[in-house]
C-alpha cells in the first residue's frame, strides 16, 4: 500500500536567502502563520534539509503567542510538531506551551569532562577504559541504574536535579556551577507528574539510554584549538588533551510526562482554549492555564531528573578512570567543562525591539548559547561566553563551542549537532553493526555498545556533516569553534 | 509479519504499518511491531509473566497509541518485554475500549537482542483506517 509523501516543496520554494546562512519564509506563505519563519543554514545545508521541515516551521509560526520568528538551526531535521532545531520563543502572559516544542526526551542533553590526561596517557588505556564504562554505565532497553530509590527520594531527585546527587554525595560541589540552571529548576513540582511516569522515571537515574545516546572518550588534537583563550578558560590547555562527552536526558520518566500532557491538551485546545492548529503533535495549553502551569511544573521534574541522570554518570566516569588508571578523580583533574540542556522550555528575559521582555523559549534540539556578559553563565565564562557543546556522530566528531553577542538575533541559541540526514530504518538497511564495530576500531575508534542494529542506525553516514554545521552557525553569528573532539572509545546504547 | 516499516518516517524515529483483518488482529500487530522494534530476537521471548491492559478513548487512533503506551509503560516500570494477545475491541456509546493480554517476561540482554528503545508513541502520521481488506494503522515511535 501507498505511503502518503505530502508535497511540501512549495514551501521551500517560498524562502529567500536574507544572509550568508539565513533563509526566511514569510509570514504570508500559509494561512494562519502568525509570524514569518527562518532557517539557519548555508545554501549547501538548507539544499540538504528535507521538505518536512519547512512543513513543521511554518506551522510553528501559527502557535498563539510566538514572538518575532519561528527558527529552525542548521542541523534541522523533520520531527513532529516541531523539527529538529527547532526554536520558538512565546510571550508567558498570552502564548502557550507545547511538549512538541521540547520534546520526549526531555532536557535531552550534553555533559563535557576534562582530564588531565594526554592521549599518550591512555591510548594503552582505551579498551579497559571502555570496558569499565560499558559496565558501569547501564546503557540500551531496560537498563536500570545502580541507585534504588524509593518513591519519597525519587521525588526529590525531581525537586532537586544534580543538587540531590551532590548531596548525596555523587559529585562536588563545582559541579552544579558548571551545570546549566544550576542543576536544578526551582519550580519543579513531583505532584503534577503522574504515577506512571514516577515509576517509569525511578529505576533509571544513571542510565545512558538507547538511540543516539552514546558516553565517548575523546582527544582535543592541537591543530584542532580555535580559541586559545576560550579554551583555556574552559579547561582545555593540555596539547592531545583527553576529554570525556556523554548525551542522554530524562529517561522514560520525561517521555511519559510530554506523553501524558499531550494527551491532556489535546481535547482541550479548540473545546476550552479555542485553539485549532494543523498537527496534533503541536497540541499546547495557554502558559497561563492551570493545565499549561501544571506541564510547565511537570516538565521541570524531567529537566531535574536529567540534570540527576547525568551526574550519576559522571560519578561512575571518575569511579572508572580512578579504578583503571589508579589515581584519584581529581588528580586526574575530572573536571565538568559544562552541562547544557537541548530539550526544554525556560523563561529568560531577552530584548525584543528594544525592550526587556519575559519569554518562554522553547528549544527542542537546539542549545541555549549565552553571550558574554550575560548574567546566568558561571563567573569562568562570563569574559568568553556560555560554553555550548554540539555532539557529532560516533564516526565524526564532536565541537565545543560558545554563545557570542550576535546571538541575539535568535535569543542566544545554536545548534546541537549534526542531525541526521537519513532515516533510522534507511540506515539499518545500508550499514552493517558489526562491519562498522570493525571499521571504527581500524580507524582508532574502540567501541561498544548494546546492539548492533543500533549501531548501524548511528553510522556517520547517516549524518550531517558536523564541521558543514557548526561552520553555519559560526556564518550565521549564533557561536563560534572553540575546539573540534576527535572520539577514540564509545559506548552506545 | 503483519506489519512493515515506513520508509518516510522521520528520520530520527521509527514508523511502521500494521494490518489485520479485524481491528483487534491490526492492534495486535501494531503492539508486536512495537515490541520487535525493541527486541530483534522476538521468538527468543516467553511468556512467564502476564499483565491485563485495558485502555480506553474517545478516538480509535488514541486507543491505540494508549494500548502501546502500556507496552512502552511496562518495559520500563517492570522492565518487562510484552507481546500483545487476545485483544478485544469494543465501541460503545463513542468509547472505544480495549481489553487485552500482555505476556512476556523481564528484559535480560544475555538471552535477549536488543535494539532500539521506544521513548514515546506520537501523534505523527497517526491513523487507524478500514480498508477493503480489514484494518490498517500507521503508527511513528519516538527513539
Amino acid at each position: 500500500m501507498a505511503e502518503p509523501k505530502p508535497d511540501r516543496s512549495a514551501l521551500r520554494q517560498q524562502a529567500t536567502q536574507v544572509a550568508e546562512a539565513l533563509w526566511e519564509i514569510p509570514s504570508s506563505a500559509k494561512p494562519g502563520m502568525r509570524v514569518p519563519a527562518r532557517i539557519y543554514a548555508t545554501p549547501e545545508l538548507f539544499a540538504q534539509m528535507d521538505d518536512g521541515v519547512f512543513d513543521q516551521v511554518t506551522n510553528v509560526a501559527m502557535l498563539p503567542g510566538i514572538v518575532n520568528y519561528a527558527f529552525c538551526m542548521p542541523d534541522g531535521h523533520w520531527g513532529y510538531g516541531f523539527p529538529i532545531g527547532g526554536l520558538a520563543a512565546m510571550d508567558p502572559e498570552h502564548g502557550v506551551i507545547s511538549p512538541g516544542g521540547i520534546g520526549f526526551d526531555i532536557n535531552c542533553g550534553m555533559r563535557l569532562v576534562r582530564t588531565n590526561l594526554t592521549y599518550d596517557d591512555v591510548r594503552d588505556h582505551v579498551h579497559d577504559l571502555v570496558d569499565a564504562l560499558y559496565k558501569r554505565v547501564p546503557a540500551g532497553v531496560g537498563a536500570r541504574g545502580f541507585l534504588k530509590l524509593s518513591d519519597d527520594e525519587f521525588r526529590a531527585v525531581a525537586t532537586r536535579g544534580a543538587r540531590w546527587c551532590v548531596e548525596h554525595g555523587y559529585g562536588w560541589p563545582q559541579d552544579l556551577e558548571r551545570t546549566e540552571e544550576g542543576g536544578t529548576m526551582r519550580g519543579a513540582d513531583p505532584d503534577r507528574v503522574s504515577s506512571r511516569a514516577l515509576e517509569r522515571g525511578r529505576q533509571q537515574v544513571g542510565t545512558l539510554g538507547s538511540g543516539n545516546h552514546y558516553l565517548e572518550i575523546q582527544v582535543v588534537h592541537t591543530k584542532d584549538v580555535f580559541d586559545r583563550q576560550a579554551a583555556d578558560a574552559m579547561g582545555i590547555n593540555i596539547p592531545n588533551q583527553v576529554v570525556v562527552m556523554f548525551h542522554c536526558g530524562s529517561r522514560g520518566f520525561g517521555h511519559q510526562i510530554a506523553s501524558d500532557y499531550i494527551q491532556t491538551f489535546l481535547p482541550l485546545m479548540a473545546k476550552k482554549f479555542g485553539i485549532t492548529l494543523p498537527d496534533r503533535d503541536l497540541a499546547c495549553a495557554p502558559f497561563k492555564s492551570a493545565e499549561g502551569q501544571a506541564y510547565f511544573a511537570a516538565m521541570q521534574c524531567a529537566i531535574n531528573m536529567s540534570f540527576a541522570n547525568r551526574q550519576m554518570i559522571l560519578h561512575r566516569i571518575r569511579e572508572v578512570f580512578t579504578d583503571v588508571l589508579r589515581r584519584d578523580a581529581h588528580d586526574l583533574g575530572l573536571e565538568m567543562v559544562y552541562d547544557v540542556c537541548h530539550n526544554t522550555a525556560k523563561l529568560e528575559e531577552h530584548e525584543v525591539h528594544g525592550r526587556r521582555r519575559r519569554l518562554l523559549v522553547h528549544r527542542k534540539g537546539a542549545t541555549r548559547a549565552f553571550a558574554p556578559g550575560m548574567p546566568d553563565i558561571p563567573a569562568a565564562f562570563r569574559d568568553i561566553g556560555q560554553p555550548v557543546i554540539i555532539g557529532g556522530s560516533m564516526e565524526t566528531g564532536s565541537y565545543l563551542l560558545r554563545g557570542v553577542p550576535s546571538g541575539k538575533q535568535s535569543f542566544f541559541t545554536t545548534a546541537h549537532g549534526s542531525g541526521r540526514s537519513m532515516s533510522r530504518t534507511q540506515a539499518k538497511k545500508q550499514f552493517h553493526g558489526k562491519q562498522l564495530e570493525r571499521d571504527l576500531a581500524q580507524r582508532g575508534i574502540y567501541i561498544r555498545s548494546v546492539s548492533y542494529a543500533g549501531l548501524a542506525e548511528e553510522a556517520g553516514a547517516a549524518y550531517k556533516d558536523i564541521d558543514a554545521v557548526v561552520a553555519a552557525t559560526a556564518k550565521a553569528g549564533l557561536s563560534q569553534p572553540v575546539v573540534r573532539l576527535t572520539p577514540i572509545g564509545n559506548v552506545k546504547g | 509479519m503483519a506489519f512493515h516499516l515506513l520508509e518516510n518516517a522521520p528520520p530520527a524515529d521509527v514508523g511502521f504499518v500494521a494490518s489485520g483483518r479485524t481491528l483487534e488482529e491490526c492492534f495486535a500487530a501494531a503492539a508486536d511491531a512495537t515490541l520487535e522494534i525493541m527486541l530483534a530476537n522476538p521468538q527468543a521471548l516467553q511468556l512467564r509473566e502476564r499483565r491485563a491492559i485495558h485502555v480506553e478513548s474517545d478516538a480509535v487512533d488514541l486507543a491505540l497509541l494508549k494500548l502501546l503506551e502500556d507496552v512502552i509503560y511496562y518495559k520500563d516500570a517492570e522492565g518487562l518485554f510484552l507481546r500483545v494477545t487476545d485483544v478485544n475491541v469494543t465501541h460503545d456509546t463513542g468509547r472505544w475500549i480495549v481489553d487485552a493480554k500482555a505476556e512476556g517476561e523481564p528484559i535480560d540482554p544475555t538471552r535477549h537482542h536488543l535494539s532500539g528503545d521506544v521513548k514515546a508513541v506520537t501523534l505523527h502520521q497517526l491513523r487507524v483506517l478500514q480498508t477493503e481488506d480489514g484494518w490498517q494503522a500507521t503508527v511513528v515511535l519516538d527513539i
